[in-house]
């Protein structure tokens, strides 16, 4: 028995992405008027409620998941405007995917309208690790080790605190500066060490929807803050991505 | 098929696949979004990321 899964909504006629699903299916199109949603038939015992809650729990799973539903959706986006739905949405066939498509129609094409000729980038910003301290040069002088070593303590909090609100400066700076350039802006929490595998403190994590037409400006922005910023901060741009941080509709 | 060099970070995707896209109520997934899906998610991931980096000390 298969279920229904739901990738993206797209404008009809866009051509069927040519890579495998999540479930390793090859994906279809299922058209209702002037919209199609792209989707895939998955093996049910995968992908109902229990299955998918399993996956979810498994990083394995969860990534593989990940990368699928990702692939399906960049790849509509080389061909046009596309509104990717959240990870994990099943229906248990292609009837409720139709109705879905009929009573929010309005709804996605003004979404698509609004997506179209644009995409999304992340900007990633960290403060560097400190540089390891140097030794300090011993003084033949130096009769007061117990005050050298408190004056070093004071220096180095002190030069953590700089570092930390040059980097807010630079962060909060380059933000207003990616926002103006963008159609839309969000910033993203924080992402766990754990996660990133940079122990690094985050200063901003945030997704720009920037029309391709801005796209040189933007990353001009991104290069000149870089070089501006020094070795204190690290800016990382990511992208481009299917706009998923901005496929948003009302609730309803 | 191994994973190209450069791919995308999966912290980054999941920045964005479980906390964007269009929210549908799919008809396999109500209860399911009654729990906080990235919430769930995340858990798991963390639990587990200290796993992976073991086997990958391991295998390197």
């Amino acid at each position: 028995m298969t279920l229904t899964y739901l990738y993206a909504v797209v404008p009809a006629g866009a051509p069927v992405p040519a890579v495998l699903g999540v479930d390793a299916e090859e994906p279809r199109l299922v058209v209702a008027g002037a919209l199609a949603a792209v989707v895939g038939s998955v093996a049910a015992e995968r992908f109902d409620e229990a299955g998918l809650a399993r996956a979810l729990e498994d990083m394995r799973r969860l990534e593989e998941l990940a990368r699928a539903h990702h692939g399906v959706a960049a790849a509509l986006a080389e061909h046009g405007p596309v509104a990717p739905v959240r990870l994990a949405t099943v229906y248990r066939d292609d009837d409720g995917v139709h109705l879905l498509l009929r009573e929010r129609a309005a709804e996605f094409a003004a979404l698509l309208e609004r997506l179209d000729a644009c995409r999304e980038w992340g900007v990633k910003v960290w403060l560097a690790a400190p540089r390891a301290a140097r030794p300090e040069p011993a003084t033949a002088a130096n009769g007061r080790p117990g005050t050298d070593y408190l004056l070093r303590r004071r220096a180095a909090r002190e030069a953590g605190t700089r570092r930390r609100e040059h980097g807010a400066a630079v962060a909060d700076r380059l933000h207003a500066e990616l926002a103006r350039i963008a159609l839309a802006d969000r910033v993203l929490a924080p992402q766990d060490p754990a996660l990133s595998g940079r122990g690094e403190e985050m200063v901003l994590n945030a997704t720009y929807l920037v029309r391709r037409s801005d796209e040189e400006a933007f990353s001009g922005a991104v290069a000149e803050a870089s070089t501006a910023a020094g070795d204190e901060v690290a800016i990382v741009p990511t992208g481009p991505w299917p706009p998923f941080s901005f496929a948003t509709v009302a609730d309803g | 098929m191994s994973a190209p060099t450069g791919e995308l970070a999966l912290v980054d995707l999941l920045d964005r696949l479980l906390a964007g896209g269009v929210v549908l109520t799919g008809e396999i997934t109500i209860s399911l979004a009654e729990v906080d899906l990235v919430h769930v998610s995340l858990r798991a991931l963390i639990s587990s990321v200290s796993t992976l980096l073991e086997e990958g000390d391991a295998g390197a």
